[in-house]
């Protein structure tokens, strides 16, 4: 669970940053996405890095989604009669049983969305593969704002995520004591708030219209 | 005051059990919450029906016998006490109160309100002690312990096994539990010698007993009538991983 959870929170940063390259317009954004293709081309085949990202992209969720069914699993028979009486939780991560679960759920299902969306272009207008900066716009023009209101969503969902999520995992690879648990709580919400403010920020910014 | 009590009543392991309505008078503020249902169970006795069961023994915090799912929350309302230190001033006249048995599949109900707690001591079994000579005790400072160390350790030390962190675990996992024992023993010289059969044995026993695994929402941490913090299970983390490297 926290090793998968790292790369993906890796992968995620790397993913956030990425998308701001809209900001700088259409050819800096499309040089980007093609960049992301042809990396070290001539010396290695045509999408190399893309395809390893990829497959360690696909590793790293099966394996995270894998842990999250045995806990849950486990979480189930560990109480088979459930409290008449219950009460919000009350711990460090009081957000994390409700959130955590359904919210990745959330974005299992936010994901297929995006991958239809935005890579294989299904649901998308803009067919030309290359023209990434296109198919942002198009995705998330004013006329298709319920698309912009799941993406929103879905951010929020992560958001809740990463900050359960960062800190858990550093509580169980590295064991801190009291005090670096506390800084990596307050590392953990940080990331989780410049990461779903670093997502939302660009459907947003194409439904009213600061980008087109 | 009067009080409303909806209590977890179950004939037996077997018995499927539901919650049961009593309606108690007179119960002074000064009384404890055992001391109230001492007095619900004088009138069930004079009334001829079978008393509520429940778990207690020091009745002053120490023992770890007593416990309770007290309207949703272990040993109750006010933090940092056991079920036995907690007092019906706590409470005003005319109140409903849910009370319930820990609820675990490793904690089966014995009756009513009694969980049957063994599994802990299979966990203890499984490496939560040292291997010591018999005889007299040496002298208290013959093993020099760092200052900050013994504080950590005796901090740990001070979980009673009572098993409210299970209780108050959405997931029924009795990490708090195994970790305060490993960071316990593991702080202090007297525990190095079986610091990783330790962690690995107790991991062990604690999942074969059916408790769930730990996913640190802090639950447990903040039922915890000691106030043992989430850095012991840190600190079982970090045996845990080092222990399974080197079995590798």
């Amino acid at each position: 669970m926290a090793v998968s959870g790292v790369l993906l929170v890796l992968f995620i940063i790397a993913h956030m940053a990425g998308n701001l390259h809209v900001f700088e317009g259409p050819e800096e954004m499309n040089a980007y996405a093609h960049g992301l293709r042809t990396f070290g081309e001539p010396l290695l085949p045509h999408e190399t890095l893309l395809w390893i990202m990829r497959l360690g992209l696909i590793a790293a969720a099966v394996a995270h989604i894998a842990s999250a069914i045995v806990l849950t699993r486990r979480a189930a028979r560990a109480r088979p009669v459930r409290y008449a009486h219950r009460r919000p939780a009350r711990g460090e991560s009081r957000h994390a049983a409700a959130t955590m679960r359904w919210g990745g759920v959330v974005i299992v299902f936010f994901l297929v969305w995006h991958l239809l969306d935005l890579t294989f272009r299904t649901v998308n207008p803009v067919k030309d593969a290359p023209d990434a900066y296109g198919a942002v716009v198009a995705s998330f023009t004013p006329e298709r704002w319920p698309v912009t209101v799941l993406y929103l969503l879905a951010v929020i969902a992560l958001g809740f995520h990463l900050r359960h999520g960062i800190w858990s995992a550093v509580q169980t690879i590295a064991g801190p004591d009291h005090k670096w648990r506390k800084r990596t709580q307050i590392i953990a919400l940080a990331v989780a708030v410049i990461v779903s403010a670093g997502f939302a920020i660009v459907p947003l910014a194409v439904t009213f219209g600061l980008v087109s | 005051m009067k009080l409303r009590l909806r209590i977890w009543r179950q004939a037996g392991a077997e018995d499927k059990g539901k919650m049961v309505p009593y309606v108690i008078d007179g119960i002074s503020e000064d009384a404890s919450f055992l001391e109230m249902l001492d007095v619900l169970n004088e009138q069930l006795i004079a009334e001829g029906e079978d008393p509520v069961a429940f778990d207690h023994d020091c009745r002053e915090g120490i023992c770890g016998a007593c416990s309770l799912m007290i309207d949703g929350q272990a040993h109750g309302p006010q933090g940092a006490t056991t079920t036995c230190q907690l007092h019906m001033r706590q409470y005003s006249d005319g109140d409903t109160i849910d009370i319930e048995p820990w609820r675990a599949g490793a904690f089966p109900v014995v009756k009513d309100l009694v969980v049957d707690r063994s599994s802990f001591d299979r966990i203890i079994q499984a490496g939560g002690y040292i291997s010591a000579p018999t005889g007299t005790a040496p002298d208290a400072h013959a093993v020099p312990v760092p200052k900050p160390d013994a504080d950590a350790a005796f901090s740990a030390a001070a979980c009673i096994g009572c098993g409210a962190c299970v209780a108050a675990c959405p997931n029924g996992s009795g990490m708090l539990f195994m970790a305060a024992k490993v960071a316990h023993l593991g702080l202090m010289p007297q525990g190095q010698p079986e610091r990783h059969t330790r962690v690995l044995g107790m991991v062990a026993a604690h999942d074969e007993a059916g408790f769930g695994g730990c996913t640190n929402t802090g639950e447990c941490s903040a039922a915890c009538p000691k106030e043992i913090g989430l850095d012991v299970i840190g600190r079982l983390n970090a045996d845990f991983r080092k222990a399974a490297t080197r079995a590798a």
